[in-house]
């Protein structure tokens, strides 16, 4: 309807979308809902076909007209689309906006396809994928071009065109080649953007001639088909002139366009260039343009019910309604300890007012917040956290204070408004100190994964962590006696330094000018031996290198290098000699502290070459930022298999390492096993958070919580995680051994029966955390090449006796 | 860090079973029978006792090592006791029999437990050696990397014989469609290799791919210019991918043999056990 100005305008019909279209059309209020796809939830309509959808938080209810719950993800979407007929839902697919004009109450939606929609008010729910990338050739938009491949088993004796030269469409092509008549159109003249397995894989294809390749081609237009057999001609551009293929169907993997360039074109902010970053919303989710609201993942909302309760308090707040927040009961539930009766709004507010590092915070990211965080009210005398602990929260004082105890004698009281724990959080590593509560003490807790999402979208809570654990680690590691205030100016000339894995922080004979505190990361200190680099040693998170230099020594005796994306605090010559000055005795432990080292150095240099060899190798592995690794001695591993079967045998079926896999320098093997890293790529993208560390070893482990996502399993870069069914039903040893019943203990079930509603989950190496004698790969291990243990040990590989 | 099964925890069963080895013989040489000393005088049942608990405890290792869930101590560590109070067997048994042997079934089970033991040994043996071996031979290079390797070089062998002669392209394509590698358990045992070749119209063996070589070698010498240059590189990389035969080949074998022992001395276990069964049973009745 042209010239019609609809109260709301939703873009993108995903949970969120939906739920707020569906919201206003039972409300009777003027609506239209754009979808850039021809279907709605395009996230989750490319999830793999029969997967099991979660309907997580389980706690949270859920407040929308469209139902959900768990389960199949057909079911899901089935019961979406009947929802759009019952409500009436004014929908309009293939609709996808290139630009916003004008403001609230007359905003200008442009198309791609040059139409343009007038509304009073938008909502944004576009999420975070992205629009696959089109062919943008005539003829694109015909059935047969896809950008996605559910099943390739669907398809038999077709021809298929793939389109693309990345992992997606290299792994299309191959599964579809078995049963089809498969060609791929690759730009370039190689497949330069492919993982090494499937750049082997998909040579060999070609090679052998399963799949046709066109190097160096681009597609150039689609035909109607010149006969009956075909769908359609495609014309391509090779660099010997055009080629036409009749085909069936045609897949494009072209990558897809993320969402931020566009939400930026339509003048929302974002804080920052952080690729995690998240636009700065009110408690009603209004974005910085007035009449714009943003809702679902692309703020900072990844859950599929979280998405749907937001589009249903959207259209709620656009009408001028204040609804309380779905959440208000379990936030109210959270309070219900404190010492005073208040509403959960004066809580939260008076939380900000008191809790400076909070202040920047918009409402609805504290709320946020606090939906994941916890309050504790604590006795006196209570411990907090004990030094050496591994968890990783943070934490605010609200009421009361708290003592840290920062060595035997020195206990350093902190009171309402201060934080702790940001050591453990910035570094990954375990606490460096003791926490007790003091009188009348109330803390917030918050975890990890709240702590970082807030420290990448407010610069303000970055830079108040940043300050306070620069000086808290002076005082710590340099001056404890020292009171913070004398230390404020030697940090403020203290600098934050990042380096890139492998970057070097500084090289043998260079001017020593200043020291290094790596507080997060490792880095390798290696030598020039005869020309060559050997590796001397490797140095973990919160130790200092280069300490030498302000001790006397003005070149550096060494190079010293990042093996992981490393952080380090630098203090110049000038500050480290104020340092000296304010704190007593430093100066002698510092030369004890390079005495020790350079000895260990002297020593470490008779079998310097082989053991820097070996270093080299295991940094090349990423090893740098393990924390507890297995590692297999070839000297001694009879391939057995029996710490593979241990694992599955204690993991409910399925091995969690991969011994064969992995590779091997002089008599040391890295099989594919979860190496514990100190800030767990796998962490970073959990929706239900359930992939956690903790535990008296500091293990990454995944939680029943798991959604079954796969987000863990692609961010890890060592590939550790698989999704995999629960099988049960341990066979009986004595059977199997005595009448050969049943299956060989430590086997995957060759039963594979699978409960109708059994999701994969993402399953890993927990460390064996349940198992009273520690990890079963060990202790199943019968000649002893199997052991585990950490980047300090390496240096004593080399050394190794029998 | 690694240490192996024969120096766990420092050698503490090597040090049991030299006590226990020693005090035997010490109690043997001190003891002063009525009659000659046999398994039916009290040292003689003590020894028998001792023995017959420790093969029944040796013998579930086999137990112990599949109970991966609540296993007590170490597999290492029970291969360890394992080896050391196992072999101290020969010594204690030895001394139980009184050195009286003959034809029954008494000396029989003896029999049979010696070769267990002797089994036994090959299997230190094996576990200690061939694991480093196979590791030397690949240098650094898991068997897939060496399988992917001569993956590698068979495409490269067909993008260098396409423009070859026929007869060249016929030599090289059926060495690489013929070789076989592994085959049935004494295929793999003996490093048997079975790959054959088709040269001249007949499929004839290609053992260590020495056949086809020949032929191309041959062919080397009697071609001249770039034709012999292509060759040439031919020559080069087929050689490489014998090479790397020769070690997937050489490694089956030792990992082979490495297990071998195994299907040996766990039957010949039940056999001890059943015959020790008999033999306890016919000293009771009989005597």
């Amino acid at each position: 309807m042209i010239g019609h100005i609809y109260d709301i305008a939703v873009i993108g019909a995903g949970p969120g979308g939906l739920s707020a279209a569906a919201h206003a059309a039972e409300l009777d209020v003027s609506h239209i809902l754009l979808e850039s796809s021809p279907r709605i939830a395009n996230t989750i309509q490319k999830y793999q076909k029969g997967k099991h959808v979660m309907a997580e938080p389980g706690i949270l209810p859920l407040r929308s007209p469209m139902d959900f719950d768990a389960g199949k993800r057909e079911a899901i979407l089935e019961g979406w689309e009947q929802g759009i007929s019952r409500h009436n839902v004014n929908v309009r697919y293939s609709a996808e906006v290139s630009k916003i004009d004008g403001e609230k109450g007359a905003f200008t939606i442009g198309l791609v396809n040059g139409e343009s929609v007038t509304a009073k008010h938008l909502v944004l729910g576009i999420g975070l994928q992205g629009n696959p990338r089109q062919l943008g050739i005539a003829g694109d938009q015909a059935g047969f071009v896809q950008y996605q491949l559910d099943d390739p088993d669907e398809y038999k004796d077709e021809v298929i065109v793939v389109v693309g030269a990345g992992d997606a469409a290299i792994e299309n092509a191959l599964a579809l080649a078995p049963s089809n008549k498969v060609y791929i159109v690759n730009r370039k003249d190689e497949f330069a953007r492919a993982k090494e397995g499937n750049l082997n894989l998909i040579m060999a294809a070609i090679e052998s001639g399963e799949v046709e390749c066109f190097f160096g081609t681009t597609p150039a237009r689609i035909d109607p088909p010149t006969d009956d057999q075909h769908q359609g001609v495609f014309v391509l551009n090779t660099s010997t002139g055009e080629a036409t293929v009749p085909v069936h169907r045609i897949i494009g993997r072209l990558g897809a366009i993320a969402p931020r360039g566009l939400v930026e074109s339509f003048g929302i902010e974002f804080p920052n260039d952080d690729p995690s970053a998240i636009p700065a919303l009110s408690s009603q989710y209004e974005s910085n343009v007035p009449g714009v609201y943003v809702i679902g993942a692309l703020g900072g909302y990844p859950l599929i019910k979280q998405a749907m309760n937001q589009g249903y308090e959207v259209v709620e707040y656009v009408l001028g309604n204040k609804v309380k927040p779905a959440d208000h009961n379990l936030i109210a539930a959270k309070f219900l300890p404190l010492p005073f009766e208040l509403e959960v709004d004066e809580v939260l507010e008076m939380m900000q007012q008191r809790i400076p590092v909070f202040e920047h915070v918009n409402a609805l990211q504290f709320r946020e917040l606090m939906l994941d965080s916890d309050v504790h009210v604590l006795k006196k005398g209570q411990v907090i956290f004990s030094k050496h602990d591994y968890d990783n929260s943070f934490f605010t004082i609200f009421e009361g204070n708290v003592e840290i105890e920062v060595s035997e004698n020195i206990r350093i009281p902190s009171g309402v408004g201060n934080f702790f724990g940001e050591m453990s959080l910035i570094s990954g590593r375990r606490r460096s100190a003791t926490v007790i509560a003091g009188d009348e003490c109330v803390v917030i807790e918050t975890p990890r994964r709240t702590m970082n999402k807030l420290i990448s979208s407010v610069d303000a809570v970055k830079r108040v962590l940043d300050q306070t654990f620069i000086v808290r680690t002076i005082q710590q590691k340099f001056a404890p006696e020292t009171p913070i205030e004398d230390l404020m100016s030697i940090a403020e000339k203290t600098q934050i330094n990042r380096y890139a894995p492998g970057q070097v922080i500084f090289s043998q004979g260079d001017v020593g000018d200043s020291l290094h505190f790596i507080r997060n990361g490792s880095v390798t200190v290696s030598g020039d031996l005869d020309g060559k680099e050997v590796v001397m040693s490797y140095v973990p998170a919160n130790q200092t290198v280069g300490e030498m230099a302000l001790l006397g020594n003005t070149t550096r005796g060494a190079t010293v290098k990042a093996t992981v994306k490393t952080e380090t605090l630098s203090l110049d010559v000038e500050s480290f000699q104020m340092l000296l000055t304010r704190a007593p005795g430093l100066k002698e432990r510092m030369q004890q502290v390079a005495e020790s080292r350079s000895l260990q150095n002297i020593e470490s240099q008779s079998s310097a070459e082989e053991e820097g060899d070996l270093l080299s190798f295991l940094m090349g592995q990423g090893l740098g930022e393990a924390t507890d690794v297995l590692l297999i001695d070839e000297g001694l591993c009879v391939a057995c298999d029996f710490c593979e079967q241990a694992c599955a045998a204690t993991h409910d079926g399925t091995s969690r390492l991969n011994r064969k896999a992995g590779p091997t320098f002089a008599h040391i093997h890295v099989p594919t096993s979860c190496r514990h890293c100190e800030d767990p790529s796998c962490m970073k993208d959990c929706p239900p958070d359930a992939i956690q560390r903790g535990g008296a070893g500091g293990e990454v482990f995944i939680g029943d919580n798991c959604i079954g996502c796969g987000n863990c399993e692609q961010n890890c870069p060592y590939d550790v995680i698989q999704m995999s069914y629960k099988t049960e039903a341990p066979s009986s040893y004595w059977k199997w051994m005595l009448f050969g019943f049943g299956d060989k203990p430590g086997k995957a079930s060759s039963a594979g029966v699978v409960a109708e509603n059994a999701i994969k989950k993402a399953v890993k190496c927990d460390m064996c955390m349940d198992q009273p004698g520690g990890p079963a790969c060990v202790r199943a291990c019968p000649t002893g090449a199997a052991a585990r243990m950490s980047p300090e040990d390496f240096v004593d590989l080399v050394s190794v006796e029998h | 860090m690694h240490t192996s099964f024969l120096s766990h925890a420092k050698g503490r069963y090597f040090w049991l079973a030299v006590l226990l080895i020693l005090g035997s013989i010490v109690i043997y040489a001190m003891d002063n029978p009525t009659e000659a000393p046999n398994g039916g005088t009290w040292l003689g049942y003590a020894l028998g006792t001792i023995a017959a608990l420790l093969i029944v405890w040796l013998a579930y290792l086999g137990r112990r090592k599949r109970n991966f869930a609540h296993g007590w101590g170490t597999v290492k560590g029970w291969v360890s006791a394992h080896v050391y109070l196992g072999s101290s067997l020969l010594v204690v048994v030895t001394l139980h029999t009184g050195f009286q042997f003959g034809w029954n079934v008494h000396t029989f089970t003896f029999g049979l437990m010696c070769l267990v033991i002797f089994s036994g040994f090959f299997g230190v043996f094996a576990y200690r050696t061939y694991p480093s071996a196979r590791n030397d031979l690949k240098k650094s290079q898991t068997l897939d990397d060496v399988f992917l390797k001569v993956e590698k070089i068979d495409t490269e062998l067909a993008r260098l014989t396409a423009d070859s002669s026929s007869d060249m392209k016929m030599v090289v394509t059926s060495a690489i469609e013929r070789t076989v590698v592994g085959g049935g358990y004494r295929d793999q045992l003996f490093g048997r290799d079975l790959s054959s070749v088709v040269l001249g119209g007949n499929v004839v063996s290609n053992k260590g791919q020495q056949q086809a070589l020949g032929f191309l070698v041959e062919k080397l010498s009697r071609t001249e210019g770039k034709e012999n240059q292509s060759v040439g590189e031919i020559v080069r990389v087929f050689n490489t991918r014998k090479r790397l035969l020769d070690i997937i080949r050489e490694d089956i074998r030792m990992q082979s043999t490495a297990q071998v022992w195994l299907l040996f001395h766990i039957p010949v276990t039940f056999a001890l056990i059943a015959a020790l069964i008999a033999h306890i049973f016919s000293v009771f009745i009989y005597r």
